[in-house]
């Protein structure tokens, strides 16, 4: 069924679709639509048995989760900015417990200075926590996202938590056309949720047990190797859904004119406005393509070496900073890169705090790079110069 | 070993196993077991030695009460609510400091738990630090007796009034010297549909710097001070209180316990053991504890 909706509504029809026995929140800009309008399907009895708790705060809500998940529940959250941050300790505890748990994450700055608006610091401070990672370009693309988050999350060979990162306002607060997805369809997609072991006086099972040091590494190591196997059931899922859906959004990177000398790489709402400055860039004749980053975590190493591999250039927009060394996504795509490819890499820090990036600015960003006016580096970009002024 | 047994780590003496066996117990093991991080959780569940033979989860130190809200969500919402009691084990430093908002949210919205705190008086797991439930006068490493100062100044937080004060069904101190008490009072709690909250007096061996033998001798002397009032509350109403013949002054349980010897050479130490005397008559006032002769 085709209709026009807001991006939050997109996510809370698909989450309702999955049936999740135990939802959690705290309400949090630009998140709060999300939660506000499962409440309300709740309050409606739309949510079979489902139970809907108003938590005391975003630690309270992800801790609530931990204990519903271990229990054998399928759980759902959402949050972003300093809800996701304070949720920081349950999630790195839920990642160990290998809790497959699913959070909707709508991208914010954080503070300070206070902002409400968008930029990817909040979810790239998870990004060493054990949860998948993936950023998603527009709302038919997050309202898909939902129910693969779960078939990946739950299966068997990951069992870690599953974070959908969509920008906030830009694409939570956007008006878009969905084809949205009916019950049958993610039932026929989506099993219930089998946990491989859970919380029951039936057979009595210990969770989050403490770890000496004869075995902390191995459960550590055993993550990482989730990891490694999420890559592959990732890239199952995703097939599968291209399949039944007619949706294809690609792998884990999206790459648009492969042969191109030029890539510009990025990840989120910015990428469908990429598209177009590109497409208009290559009609001058200038060879540039597109890398779009839809997983994340796992990082697609593998994928990059390949699409880079005869690069001269590499354009990475990033939309928050590892202070003292430069965006997260660089450095990642750098470290993948390392010995494979020569190109040159460009590493800039774009519309942090909701700073706006039109099309004139994205479109002279690559022509300075494509034409030899920029050096190789790092460099904020889009910003006016500001003298601080500390009394 | 039935439901919490042979493996576990404490010290001899520790009044921890005692609570967690008599409760377990009392609730024949239909119990699911949410644990904050504290001594309890290190002495018992360690990967691969674990002493719960009931379904068992810790998983950080200030979210106990939170997950249990998660358990028992999900139990109800899959319909297996009659599979066991949602039971929280968790530290004095774990409820009424680090985990109190926590614990105020599960109360607040009434979850069906049994939270039980474990008050040994200070973080004992790691190494006797003062907690909010750490009484006046006592040295801890964090509040230690010095020159100037007699070891903790300030109250014990009043966790019973605060736990009343959100409404819950029922609320009740107790102690590890009095078994049957705590039985009797888990019995009746899980009866009760909604949050109840127990606060059991537990001895630290270690941080109380007594001999394992006299645990429940000095736990027992906490309550015929008048120090540590067992008390019952039932939505609000204070229903039952365990009377005291002849109340003993608090000297006779603070000279047992090396945290309060410094009471009895420091300088400010006569005004601290005041302190603590006006706190036992104060409990005793308000709570009546007292056996009068015409009783």
């Amino acid at each position: 069924m085709r209709k026009v909706v807001r991006g939050f509504y997109s996510v809370a029809y698909s989450v309702k679709l999955c049936k999740p026995n135990v939802i959690c929140a705290y309400p949090i800009t630009p998140q709060t639509e999300i939660v506000e309008n499962l409440a309300a399907m709740y309050a409606n009895g739309e949510l079979g048995d489902a139970e809907y708790i108003t938590a005391e705060s975003e630690f309270g809500a992800a801790s609530t989760l931990v204990g519903a998940s271990a229990a054998g529940a399928r759980v759902f959250s959402a949050t972003c900015s300093q809800g996701l941050i304070l949720m920081s300790e349950v999630l790195f505890n839920a990642a160990g417990m290998r809790l497959p748990i699913v959070l909707v994450n709508t991208n914010r700055a954080l503070s300070a200075p206070l902002s409400i608006w968008n930029d990817h610091q909040d979810s790239m401070a998870m990004r060493d926590a054990g949860i998948m990672q993936v950023y998603v370009e527009n709302n038919q693309e997050a309202h898909d996202m939902v129910p693969q988050a779960y078939k990946v999350a739950e299966d068997r060979r990951v069992l870690l938590p599953f974070m959908v990162c969509m920008d906030g306002y830009k694409l939570t607060h956007a008006y878009e056309p969905i084809d949205l997805l009916d019950q049958e369809t993610v039932d026929s997609f989506l099993p219930p949720y089998e946990p491989a072991a859970y919380m029951t006086t039936k057979k009595p099972l210990a969770f989050g047990c403490y770890a000496p040091p004869h075995i902390y590494m191995e459960l550590r190591v055993a993550m990482q190797q989730a990891m490694e196997r999420a890559k592959e059931v990732m890239s199952e899922v995703y097939r599968e859904w291209g399949e039944l859906t007619g949706r294809d959004w690609g792998g884990h990177i999206a790459v648009d004119f492969p042969d191109s000398r030029i890539f510009v790489v990025a990840m989120g709402s910015v990428v469908g406005l990429l598209r177009k400055v590109v497409e208009e860039l290559r009609r001058e004749g200038q060879s540039v393509g597109l890398i779009k980053i839809r997983t994340f975590r796992p990082f697609p190493v593998e994928e990059l070496r390949d699409a880079l591999k005869d690069a001269e250039k590499v354009i990475v927009l990033d939309r928050s900073v590892s202070f003292g060394y430069e965006g997260p996504v660089s450095i990642d795509l750098k470290s993948a890169i390392y010995g494979h490819s020569s190109a040159e890499i460009y590493s800039y820090a774009v519309g942090l705090g909701g700073r706006d990036m039109p099309k004139d600015f994205l479109e002279k960003l690559i022509r300075d790079v494509a034409e030899g006016r920029e050096e190789p580096g790092f460099a904020f970009k889009g910003y006016h110069e500001f003298e601080e002024v500390i009394p | 070993m039935k439901f919490f047994g042979s493996g576990h780590g404490a010290c001899p003496g520790c009044g921890l196993p005692i609570a967690v066996k008599t409760v377990l117990n009392v609730l024949e093991g239909k119990v699911f077991a949410v644990n904050s991080t504290g001594c309890l959780e290190i002495i018992s569940s360690q990967y691969g030695k674990n002493a719960w033979n009931v379904p068992y989860i810790h998983s950080l130190f200030e979210n106990a009460a939170a997950v249990a809200a998660g358990v028992e969500a999900a139990l109800r919402a899959m319909k297996r609510k009659d599979e066991g009691y949602v039971v929280v084990f968790a530290g004095d430093g774990a409820t009424a400091d680090i985990g109190i908002g926590t614990l105020s949210g599960a109360f607040d919205r009434n979850h069906d738990i049994l939270y039980i705190c474990l008050d040994n008086e200070a973080y004992q797991n790691t190494g006797h630090q003062q907690s909010g439930l750490t009484p006046p006068g006592e040295s801890t490493t964090t509040t230690p007796a010095g020159r100037v100062l007699p070891g903790k100044v300030g109250r014990k937080k009043d966790m019973i009034s605060i736990a009343v004060a959100h409404g819950i069904p029922y609320v009740a101190s107790s102690s590890v010297g009095y078994i049957s008490d705590i039985r009797r009072k888990v019995k009746k709690a899980v009866k009760f549909e909604g949050a109840k909250y127990i606060q059991i007096h537990s001895p630290c061996v270690t941080g109380w710097g007594i001999d394992g033998s006299l645990s429940i001798k000095v736990a027992r002397l906490a309550v015929e001070t008048g120090l540590y009032p067992l008390v019952e509350y039932e939505y609000g109403k204070l229903t039952s209180v365990k009377k005291i013949k002849d109340r003993k002054p608090v000297e006779e349980y603070l000279k047992l316990q090396r945290r309060f010897r410094h009471l009895f050479t420091h300088e400010r130490g006569r005004e601290m053991i005041e302190v603590l005397q006006k706190f036992a008559d104060e409990n005793a006032e308000k709570y009546g504890l007292d056996l009068r002769k015409e009783e």
